[in-house]
Formats: structure tokens, C-alpha cells, sequence
């Protein structure tokens, strides 16, 4: 009796139970898995060989070509000043940490238009910089370096707030260790840091590369739209859309939506990995002294 | 008290560097850029009617998409801790969709889905409900781009809820709705607030989901950055420029109001969960 007391102290009557499901799971089926599904038909509508041609196509596949080349280069740089950023705030004390870490946040607030309209007013043809480049001959906006140095703005965040909380929790007492037994600072990084982050900076790596390679607005504004030159994948998404090439911008399309699947795939596995080496930790450590 | 462990200048330094030569610095023109116009040139544009109706487009928009969210986040985040259902896994990882999407295929997606001939517009324009390029339209994007937010705020705080503190409500005589109202809702309030403004201050930005769904008319369906891009086309640098510093002064705003709800939430709970935009 006290039995069935406690348990619907907890819990929902059976009938708001279905109800709350049914209404959280068909927002998502709404939301989420029906836009999913509808990408792949339409890219998909005029059979497979439609597909192939609009994919191999010299413009999409130069965009292909072009959106992996700015995610290659960026996302080195987003590991070095993340792990950077992280090693600095995790481990150590110093004035004006807290602004910084808001500071690291600053591009995920700002709009993307106004990213790209920024780096116009500084290196475009009017802009600070604009007569001096010109002089020179040095191309960046509405060209690739423009594309490069939005996108790094764009995705600076993603490393540092994967790795900050993970190497506040993991304190310094390894590091100190291995410092003391004489390790140089690249070895203590490279045989007890790094090893120890890894799971979590692969995962700032792949949300950081999902953005560097779908980024829409800011790259808009400074690619300058040069087909076969400037265009990524989503902004030959764009063109081939407003041209009614429904099946050649959906074709586009399912490659980014395919990016998307296999980024959350792999965030769904490195979470379920960093939770396995969390619990495998405190397995093997003896229980805490109760005194 | 020396410090054991080495690389404090050297992680710093760079990590400064970097962050002023890529971050502070170029946002900074922008705000010099804007000092160097008159007042009336950038209270002209700031406060045009184009710029006003387009601020009331994006903010209306984003505050609507916000309190949907908010709302169904709230059941979808209790729904998956609390409740047992086949494929849930599958269904947690499917809420960072938006977050991996790119906004572009998100855009000409909702599109194909809610015009007039699309798999949803076909049942609601007969209901003489037309969604897409309205600024309906706009909300359908918004609140796709806004979804997990809430959700990834709300699940941690509500895996943390103590059943003690429930079943203690429920001994006193609670029903189970007062004990939501009372005892659970106050919890979870910061969280929840968090979410939403997280949800708003992206939505605000957002650009690329946008602008294929919502037809995009002048006083109507504007939202302010496309006003800025098409200033930007028109060659009408102070223009954008103007109503860019506008956003960018609204951005900072929302950021300092989201780090101030995560530490009032943080100290409530104690807890080190922060989502990001």
C-alpha cells in the first residue's frame, strides 16, 4: 500500500505521462526528424542519377573542395588557442579571469552578418586597411583569406569551453607530479595533459569543424559569391536554390545534412566515451575515507 | 607561492593575443567606424522606418520562437529524463541537430516544408494558415535554430532534482501539480530562463535559416541583417554600419544578461553545466 504512495509522489498519472511524451516527442518529429527525412527526398526526387549529375557537377564540386580546405586550416588554429585559453584558465589564478572566459563567449553572440561586416569595414576597399592592400595587390575580402578569417571568428569558442570545465575538474595534481619528477613542460603536456583531454578537445574539434564547414552569414558577406572560386557548400546551397534548381540545391544539401548525421554520431560516441573513462576512474580508485 | 607548473605566460600571451587580434580589435572598428558618423547620420538609419519595422520582425520573431521553445523544451528535456520510452538515446542525440545542420539547408528545408504545396503547408493552407514567407515563416526558423538550447539547459538541472524534496511535497498533501508549480518550477527557474535567453540572443543574429523562408518584404518579413546585407548591395557602408553597431550593442547586452542567469543558476545549484550558443 505505502508502496504505490510513494510511487505516484513521483511521478505523473499515467495519462499526463503519454500526454507530455506524445507532445515532446511529435514537437521533435515536427521539428527535427521530419526537416531531416524532407532534405534527403528532395534531393532524392528525380532519382539517383539526377543526384550523382547535380553532385558531380565542376561548381559543387569545386564548393566541396573549398569548404574542407577552410576547415582544414582553420581548426588547427582553433586547437592551439583553445588548449591554450583552457591551460591558462584551468590551471592557473590571475586577475580577470572571469572576463576572459566571457570574452571566449563573445563570438557565439555576435550576428554573423555583422562578423562578415566587420571584417569589410577593415580590409575592404574603403576599409582601414583597404588602400594599403590594394597598393599591394593583396586580396582578402571577397576573397579566401576573408572566407578563412571569418570562419576562425566564427568557430574561435568551440575548443576552450569544451576544455576549460573538463581541465578545471581534472585539477593540476598529474601535471604537478610529473613536473616534479623532472618531466620538461612539453613532456608533462604531451604524456599527462594531452592523453587526458583528448576525448574532450576531439569534441570541441568536431562541433568547431560542424560550424567551420555549414557557417552561412559571415562567409556570405565576404566571399564576394565568384562561382567556381569563393563559393563553400552552403553558399553554392544558396545560389542553386534561387536559381529553382531544387534537386542540384538539395543534392548540396544532403552532403551537409550528411555532415551533420556523422557529427552527431560521433559527438553521441565521444560523450559515451568520456563517460566510460569517467566511471572507469572512479571505479579504480579506492572509496573516500569517511573521517 | 611560485607556481609548479609552467606555461602560464606563454598560454596566456598567446590565448590574449589572439583573442585581441581576431576578436576585440576588429570589433572595435566597427564601433570607431560608427563613432566617425554624425549623430543624425546614425540616428537617421538607426530609427528609420525600414529599420524600426525590421527590429520589430526580428525581436517579435525571436521572442515568439523563445517562448515556444522554452515551453516544449521544458516537456521535451522532462519527458527525457523522466520517462522511459524506446529510442530515447537516439532521440537525445537527434536535439543537437540544429546545432550540426548548416543554417542554409535548414533555411531552404523549412521552406520546401511549409509552402503551399510542401509536406506540411499542404495541410495547413487550406486552413487558410500560410506559413512560409510570412513572418510565421520566420518563427518555424527561429524555433528550429533555437531548440536545443532549453532542452540542453533544463536536462542536467532536472536529473539533479532530489526526489526527497518531491516526496516530502507529496507528504505534506501536495497534489501533483502544486508540487510542479511550488516545488519543481522555482527549482529549474534559472535554468529555464537561461535556455530561453540563450534560445532569443541566437535567434536575433540568425541570418541563413531565415532568409529562404520568410519572403523577405520590406516592413513586413525584414529582418534587421538582411537589412544590413542588402545596405551592404546599395554600397551604403554607413547604413550597415549603423544598424550593425546597433546589434552588436544588443549582443553584448544579451551575453552579460546570459552570464549573469548562469551564475544566479550556478549558485542555486551548484552546478558546472553551461550551454553554449
Amino acid at each position: 500500500m505505502s508502496g504505490t504512495i510513494v510511487r505516484r509522489a513521483n511521478a505523473e498519472p499515467r495519462w499526463l505521462r503519454v500526454t507530455l511524451t506524445v507532445l515532446g516527442l511529435g514537437f521533435l518529429f515536427f521539428f527535427l526528424a521530419l526537416p531531416l527525412v524532407a532534405v534527403f527526398a528532395e534531393a532524392f526526387a528525380g532519382g539517383w542519377g539526377a543526384y550523382r549529375e547535380a553532385l558531380s557537377h565542376p561548381e559543387a564540386l569545386s564548393a566541396i573542395g573549398l569548404t574542407i580546405f577552410i576547415a582544414v586550416v582553420v581548426l588547427p588554429f582553433n586547437i592551439a588557442v583553445g588548449v591554450a585559453a583552457a591551460w591558462a584558465i584551468a590551471k592557473f589564478d590571475f586577475r580577470g579571469k572571469s572576463l576572459l572566459i566571457t570574452l571566449i563567449d563573445l563570438p557565439f553572440a555576435v550576428s554573423p552578418v555583422v562578423v562578415g561586416l566587420v571584417f569589410l569595414l577593415i580590409f575592404g576597399a574603403q576599409g582601414v586597411f583597404g588602400p594599403w592592400l590594394a597598393e599591394h595587390d593583396i586580396k582578402i575580402v571577397f576573397a579566401l583569406p576573408g572566407m578563412i578569417i571569418v570562419t576562425l571568428f566564427i568557430t574561435f569558442p568551440f575548443v576552450a569551453r569544451e576544455l576549460i570545465p573538463l581541465m578545471q575538474a581534472q585539477g593540476k595534481d598529474e601535471e604537478e607530479a610529473a613536473v616534479s619528477l623532472g618531466a620538461s613542460g612539453w613532456q608533462m603536456f604531451f604524456r599527462v595533459t594531452l592523453p587526458n583531454i583528448k576525448w574532450g578537445l576531439l569534441y570541441g574539434v568536431i562541433l568547431a569543424n560542424a560550424r567551420a564547414m555549414g557557417e552561412f552569414g559571415a562567409v556570405s558577406v565576404v566571399s564576394g559569391h565568384i562561382r567556381g572560386e569563393t563559393n563553400t557548400l552552403p553558399l553554392y546551397v544558396e545560389i542553386i536554390y534561387n536559381e529553382y534548381n531544387a534537386v542540384g540545391a538539395f543534392a548540396a544539401a544532403s552532403v551537409l545534412a550528411l555532415l551533420a548525421l556523422v557529427t552527431l554520431v560521433a559527438k553521441t560516441l565521444v560523450e559515451w566515451k568520456m563517460r566510460q573513462e569517467t566511471e572507469m576512474l572512479d571505479t579504480a580508485l579506492p572509496p573516500e575515507k569517511t573521517e | 607561492m611560485k607556481r609548479v607548473l609552467p606555461g602560464f605566460g606563454l598560454s596566456l600571451g598567446f590565448t590574449l593575443v589572439y583573442l585581441s587580434l581576431l576578436i576585440l580589435l576588429p570589433l572595435s572598428g566597427l564601433a570607431f567606424k560608427a563613432s566617425s558618423l554624425t549623430f543624425e547620420q546614425f540616428w537617421s538609419v538607426a530609427t528609420g522606418e525600414r529599420a524600426l519595422a525590421a527590429y520589430r520582425v526580428t525581436f517579435g520573431a525571436s521572442l515568439v520562437a523563445a517562448l515556444i521553445n522554452a515551453f516544449f523544451g521544458l516537456v521535451v528535456a522532462w519527458v527525457l529524463v523522466r520517462y522511459p520510452f524506446p529510442g530515447k538515446r537516439l532521440v537525445d542525440s537527434l536535439v543537437d541537430l540544429p546545432f550540426a545542420l548548416p543554417t542554409a539547408v535548414a533555411g531552404i528545408t523549412l521552406a520546401t516544408l511549409y509552402a503551399g504545396n510542401g509536406w506540411i503547408g499542404r495541410f495547413l493552407e487550406p486552413l487558410g494558415l500560410q506559413i512560409a514567407f510570412t513572418p510565421l515563416g520566420i518563427v518555424v526558423a527561429l524555433t528550429f535554430i533555437g531548440l536545443p538550447f532549453v532542452v540542453r539547459t533544463l536536462q542536467p538541472v532536472i536529473e539533479d532534482i532530489e526526489p526527497e524534496v518531491e516526496e516530502a511535497a507529496a507528504t505534506l498533501g501536495a497534489s501533483r501539480l502544486q508540487t510542479f508549480w511550488r516545488v519543481l518550477l522555482p527549482g529549474i527557474f534559472p535554468a529555464l530562463l537561461t535556455g530561453f535567453t540563450l534560445a532569443f540572443s541566437r535567434a536575433v543574429g540568425e541570418y541563413g535559416s531565415v532568409i529562404f523562408i520568410a519572403g523577405n518584404m520590406p516592413l513586413i518579413s525584414e529582418i534587421t541583417p538582411l537589412l544590413i546585407i542588402s545596405k551592404l548591395e546599395q554600397y551604403d557602408v554607413v547604413g550597415a554600419t549603423a544598424l550593425a553597431s546597433v546589434m552588436l550593442a544588443i549582443s553584448f547586452v544579451l551575453l552579460l544578461a546570459v552570464n549573469g542567469l548562469q551564475w544566479w543558476a550556478a549558485n542555486r545549484h551548484h552546478g558546472k553545466e553551461r550551454v553554449s550558443l
